[in-house]
């Protein structure tokens, strides 16, 4: 479904990716981790063409993303992006992040579209607060509106660039849980350090340093197996700070 | 004294009142004006391409960079010299929203300027192109952030449209300075004129300022309020 083919990314003399290729299948999720400044939120932004990679190539579906002739627009509107700092529209109530998408990119009717926002908010537990502004929201809630906003255009793939990090500890469970239940549902790719979320319900961790992939495989062959020194060391150190239990 | 004073008020009233009709004519209609040539060169030079910008910013300082009293005697003075004629308030209204919309400009690409990043990038993610982008997420915002700045221009043009007196538009000021040559109280005249002026401020300032309360987002509003208090 998704083939990243070989991404390099620099900015300037700072090469921040160097050669980066994965596939995911459909409904699959995988989990970024890595150490910062590794270019890890530049993959996800190279697969967006939010940044455009200076080279490789990036398929979804079967059509070349990077291709300069296809049509970018239409692409994103099947891939989702969950900001780190949410960037909900400041202007909007919650309800109207949802349904902004619908009406404007995918030209549905107004009705139609607010009655399918609501549905969405709903699944993240949000019905209550679709009246409410941005501002008036909490980190937690504030990130639940924008993986509403991202289901709203019935992605194939969302992108997911380090969801919880900006966000309270005890506020970081509510935002898992509704990744969690969206499973196999939809593919998703996420940078986190959340290794309880990584350990428990990822299909399959891609370790990442120095703008490489380092190692890639099963949680379970990561966290008990690791083959790479460094991997081990990194998961090891990760797993002291942040915990390894399940939403820890 | 004040018996002949209310007189002489009644008397000048009429007169003050049809300049004051072209006070206002030329402000609202130089402030709507310069406001869309205000957008335009703003979005010209955050998202237009190095022509564009170029282009926008040349504008912008040449008319920044001159006064609106030699703009006025070039479009009104001037131009019919190459066969171009204005009717003075014809004259008026296209230097004054000339004029205005070089500062609007300014002010509104400071306003877009400071609306975070973040958010063309969500627009972009959902799958808007980059028109779309501006109209439904960064103008709305950019807009009220631009308010209290298009307030003061709002007020200045108000206040500035007495200089159209100089090319002949019967304007408020205009007005006064004729009732106040043939009757020599000039203290008594510009006095009613600029308790005019200051009344039309005070109310205009007020509408604006009910309108930006009544616009601005909940949740950010009350904080902004919160914040001046504690300084």
């Amino acid at each position: 479904m998704l083939e990243v083919k070989n991404i390099y990314k620099s900015y300037g003399d700072v090469h921040i990716l160097n050669g980066v290729s994965f596939t995911m299948k459909k409904d699959e999720t995988k989990v970024i981790i890595g150490p910062s400044g590794t270019g890890k939120s530049t993959l996800l932004r190279c697969i967006n063409q939010l940044s455009p990679p200076d080279k490789g190539q990036v398929w979804l579906n079967g059509k070349e993303i990077t291709d300069p002739k296809s049509n970018i627009n239409k692409m994103r509107e099947k891939i989702g992006f969950v900001f780190q700092d949410f960037n909900l529209f400041n202007h909007l109530t919650a309800l109207r992040n949802v349904s902004i998408g619908l009406e404007k990119v995918k030209k549905i009717e107004k009705d139609e579209a607010r009655k399918r926002a609501m549905q969405e908010l709903t699944r993240v537990g949000l019905e209550a607060q679709a009246a409410q502004y941005p501002a008036q929201l909490s980190g937690g809630q504030k990130q639940r509106v924008g993986i509403a906003r991202a289901l709203a255009m019935d992605p194939d793939l969302i992108l997911f660039d380090e969801p919880t990090s900006a966000l309270d500890p005890e506020l970081i469970g509510d935002v898992l849980d509704v990744m969690k239940s969206l499973c196999g549902k939809v593919a998703m790719l996420v940078v986190t350090h959340e290794m309880g979320f990584a350990r428990n319900v990822a299909d399959e961790i891609i370790f990442m340093e120095g703008g490489v992939i380092v190692e890639q495989g099963s949680p379970k062959e990561m966290f008990s197996n690791a083959k790479m020194a460094r991997t081990r060391e990194f998961l090891g150190r990760i797993g002291a700070l942040y915990g390894d239990e399940e939403g820890g | 004294m004040a018996a002949d004073f209310g007189q002489f008020f009644l008397n000048s009233l009429p007169d003050l009142l049809s300049g004051l009709g072209n006070t206002l004519l030329l402000t609202f209609i130089s402030v709507i004006a310069g406001f869309l040539l205000g957008i335009v060169l703003a979005l010209g030079r955050v998202y237009g391409n190095k022509i564009v910008n170029g282009l926008c910013v040349g504008y912008i300082e040449l008319i920044r960079g001159t006064p609106l009293l030699v703009q006025l005697f070039i479009i009104y003075f001037g131009l019919p010299s190459v066969g171009i004629i204005f009717t003075p308030i014809q004259a008026a209204l296209l230097g004054l929203s000339i004029n205005s919309g070089a500062y609007q400009a300014e002010y509104l690409r400071g306003a877009i300027q400071s609306v975070e990043s973040g958010q063309m990038n969500a627009a972009r993610s959902l799958g808007m192109n980059k028109l779309q982008s501006i109209q439904h997420v960064i103008l709305p915002q950019a807009l009220r952030i631009s308010i209290p700045a298009w307030s003061n221009e709002f007020i200045y043009l108000l206040q500035y449209s007495s200089i159209a007196y100089v090319i002949q538009v019967s304007e408020l000021t205009a007005e006064g300075k004729f009732i106040a040559a043939q009757t020599f109280r000039y203290l008594e005249v510009f006095a009613m004129i600029a308790v005019i002026y200051l009344m039309l401020t005070i109310v205009s300032s007020e509408i604006i300022d009910r309108i930006a309360k009544r616009l601005s987002i909940p949740g950010i509003g009350a904080a902004k309020r919160l914040s001046l208090r504690d300084i």
